[in-house]
């Protein structure tokens, strides 16, 4: 058997002193052959994107220097003076990153951030290196490639960045590409192109290609081999059809089971009378250009939702199709420009003041990101607790409540005198939840309340939303950009696309039959479809 | 995990805890008077350089022990800075806080109160008041407390615009809180920290106000007095009795010194930046 492209042998990255384990990656051996996807999987902590950083050279400096072997090309990587390392890493070994956008820089025209690299190690002229940069921008299918390099990183979209990202890591034919989450930030259906352009590399080019990511979809579409990670160590690696379809580890197969599939169901029997009506909801937002330049942007445009007692409605979109704000129109955090709303037969639309903040208890709001959403400087017990009080309960009272809804969520009555930051991002999220459902609300807004979660904490929180709806039977408006989370949970799931719902529907309908041209685009990027349905099929 | 603190700070923080200390009780350890004049023995310099035992760092130009001065002095100057800062720190936040919840033309009225206050010499604004209206200690305590309230208010809109647009505030304001419950229980005790470096900015800048209007002969009156009031009152005497100025300024600028570094590491300490920075 020959070399494979890159052996990693034993390799160990330690975290500093203090820290929560000894090891941010323990003894990991993994090998990457020429023209092979390898994914590895893993959730928050893994250490997956670690081992990449150690590959690379990347690590943080206040890391302790990893131990181990890393091997490429005969010579171990970390064995290499620094100057010999950087010669290897750009040229022979290339990474792109989550956040396309945050790595180039604002002030450069595209063309000389990619040129630079030609610039750097090569001796070729401008115009060969113009030519050279139009070529790669060819390959990874960027319109106008002319036009691109004259623009600016802002005047791109976030999956054109990640293309131009991708265009400058293989600017000089690299053996490897390290790609850590590349595709988390982006829309599914920019995510599907970007996933397809790595398997066109892989064909094309043989560049072996380690693919870092969170999401079993992902893995399904693109992964010759799967490795999957916990707690710095490899839990288990093989071919992905063996992975995905007969896991070994137990670990795994939990993994495996938690990923959200697309679930064509009915909607639920027995729903109750209308707990949210909202008619001809309109929100504009106008900005002032540089020059005096006004740009108009029809967030929401005339959009209408009716959602009834104990039901569940999801609200699917990409990124700016308005499905935020229009939650946040309905709670009333900003004011629609036109539209009535109803909340529980109650005028909700036009309430003012004193009776607008007395209204609020019948609808509240889980938020996305569990970290922002809870004040770093109260109690947790506290923050449970405040609605009641505002809503002039008894502070003794409201207390009790508060440490009941944390028992009903899931954690310890006692975490009340605690304060956000000893807690995990899922439990944090139970808290909001908690909070929010102190005042009894008819109507809950989870405005992605999951998205910002593992996969594993990602399926305990529906479960405990579904939970808590069937004690409560509030109605709930779950936005959401991912399908198959919102098919796990919703009634009915309305698409939204430039703040107008193109279509609705039951999963069991939406799913099977869709109408709108764009519903299928969707449904086609949906990342790893083909795997569940076989999954599904042999499970019976 | 905290850092230890480096030699500096702690020599800082020694000193201006050595400096308060006196300030409140070093009146009682001097023999003589703040008033107390002895023109047998005016000028005399201090008894290291051969003047007499019983004044320590010598006389002013009637004959006043300079050691009464400066503690008095010290303890004016500390006071008026005191009083001050926090007059303009909790006049500038408010305004800070008004400006930031009303947004619209609430703000930009304001703001521009506060433009136009930065854009003037503040010395200018000062003098020009205490010409109109006379000296008084109201007066003058007030004018300190004037100075550097533009910062706070512009500060303050920044750092609460920036909290009200975190989920959080959102979340406070959808259980149906009052405005004026989540700008003080939630938003203010998370901006604290910026405006609190704030605070020991604004300080030094404030003993050197005082320090400047009274050499002036345009802050404090005697027979109160200050550190800028005694340095001022030495001037015609630099070349023949140097100490009555130069004791002053040494004080004024340990206090502004130690003040500044201490300020320096709160800043590092309490940024919220610089914190997400290190770890």
């Amino acid at each position: 058997m020959t070399e494979p492209l890159l052996a990693i042998r034993n390799l160990s990255v330690g975290l500093p002193a203090g820290s929560d384990r000894p090891f941010a990656v323990e003894d990991l051996s993994l090998t990457l052959e020429k023209g092979e996807i390898l994914c590895v999987v893993g959730e928050t902590g893994s250490g997956k994107s670690l081992s990449a950083f150690a590959t690379m050279g990347l690590l943080p400096t206040n890391l302790p220097k990893p131990t181990g072997e890393v091997v490429f090309e005969g010579r171990n990587l970390l064995a290499l003076p620094p100057s010999e390392r950087r010669k290897l890493a750009g040229s022979r070994l290339a990474m792109i990153f989550q956040e396309p956008a945050a790595v180039l820089n604002p002030v450069y025209r595209i063309g000389e951030q990619v040129g630079e690299t030609f610039q750097l190690h090569t001796g070729l002229s401008k115009a060969e290196i113009r030519e050279k940069v139009t070529a790669l921008f060819r390959e990874v299918r960027l319109p106008n490639p002319e036009e691109i390099l004259r623009a600016y990183p802002h005047q791109l979209s976030g999956g054109q960045c990640q293309r131009v990202m991708i265009a400058t890591a293989l600017a000089l034919e690299p053996a490897i590409l390290i790609a850590d989450e590349p595709t988390t930030a982006l829309d599914v259906t920019t995510q599907a192109q970007i996933l397809r352009l790595m398997l066109d590399l892989r064909e094309n080019r043989d560049t072996g290609i380690l693919f870092i990511t969170h999401d079993f979809g992902v893995v399904a579409e693109i992964a010759d081999r799967v490795a999957v990670m916990r707690h710095g160590r490899l839990v288990e690696i093989g071919p992905a059809e063996q992975v995905l379809n007969h896991p070994q580890a137990d670990y795994t197969r939990e993994l495996l089971a938690a990923v959200p599939k697309l679930d064509p169901h009915a909607s639920r029997e027995g729903l109750g009378e209308p707990v949210l009506e909202a008619r001809g909801i309109r929100k504009i937002f106008r900005g002032q250009g540089f020059l005096g330049k006004k740009r108009v942007v029809n967030a929401v445009d005339q959009v209408d939702v009716t959602l009834r007692r104990g039901e569940t409605l999801g609200l699917v979109g990409e990124s700016g199709s308005g499905k935020s704000t229009l939650a946040q129109c309905v709670i009333r955090l900003i004011d629609p420009d036109d539209g009535a709303i109803t909340i529980a037969g109650g005028n909700f639309g036009g309430l003012k003041g004193n009776a607008l903040r007395e209204a609020r208890r019948r609808v509240q709001i889980v938020f996305q990101d569990p970290y922002t959403a809870l004040d770093p400087r109260q109690s947790v017990g506290d923050a449970i607790a405040e609605g009641p009080v505002i809503h002039g309960k008894k502070k003794s009272e409201a207390m009790t409540t508060a440490r009941n809804l944390l028992a009903a969520v899931g954690l310890e009555p006692s975490a009340a005198d605690r304060f956000p930051h000893e807690f995990s991002g899922g439990q944090r999220q139970r808290i909001c939840i908690a909070r929010a459902l102190a005042l009894e609300p008819q109507l809950l807004i989870a405005d992605e309340s999951v998205s910002a979660l593992d996969v594993s904490v990602q399926a305990q929180i529906l479960d405990l939303l579904a939970d808590m709806q069937k004690r409560h039977q509030f109605g709930m408006l779950f936005i959401t950009h991912d399908l198959r989370v919102a098919s796990r949970i919703c009634d009915r799931i309305a698409v939204m696309r430039q703040g107008k719902i193109v279509e609705e529907g039951e999963p069991a309908r939406l799913f099977v039959d869709p109408q709108q041209d764009y519903t299928k685009e969707l449904l086609a990027a949906v990342p790893g479809r083909d795997w569940q349905h076989v999954a599904r099929a042999e499970n019976g | 995990m905290k850092k230890r603190l480096p030699v500096s700070v702690i020599i800082a923080a020694t000193v201006l805890g050595v400096i308060i200390f006196i300030a409140i009780i070093g009146n009682v350890f001097t023999p003589y008077g703040v008033t107390e004049q002895n023109l047998l023995a005016r000028l005399k310099p201090p008894a290291f350089l051969g003047g007499p035992e019983e004044y320590p760092l010598g006389t002013d130009r009637i004959g006043r022990d300079m050691v009464a001065r400066l503690v008095a002095g010290l303890r004016m100057s500390l006071l008026v800075a005191l009083a001050g800062t926090a007059i303009g720190a909790i006049f500038g936040t408010t305004i800070g806080f008004i400006a930031a919840h009303f947004r619209g033309a609430v703000e930009e009225i304001l703001m521009m109160i506060v433009d136009f206050q930065a854009s003037l010499p503040f010395i200018l604004i000062a003098l020009t008041l205490l010409a109109f209206f006379g000296n008084s200690m109201t007066l003058f305590i007030i004018l300190m407390g004037l100075f550097g309230w533009e910062t706070y208010a512009r500060l303050a809109r920044g750092v609460v615009l920036s909290a009200a647009a975190q989920p959080y505030a959102k979340a406070v304001v959808a259980l149906g809180a009052r405005p004026i419950r989540l700008y003080t229980k939630h938003i203010l005790p998370n901006v604290a920290s910026a405006l609190i470096v704030q605070l020991t900015l604004t300080f030094p800048q404030i003993i050197l106000l005082e320090t400047s209007l009274s050499f002036l002969g345009l802050g404090i009156q005697s027979p109160n007095t200050s550190l800028g009031q005694i340095l001022g009152s030495g001037r015609d005497y630099l070349s023949t009795a140097w100490w009555i100025s130069v004791f002053p300024g040494m004080l004024i600028f340990i206090i502004t010194l130690s003040m500044s570094i201490l300020g320096d590491t709160l800043r590092d300490r309490l940024d919220p930046m610089l914190k997400q920075r290190n770890t």
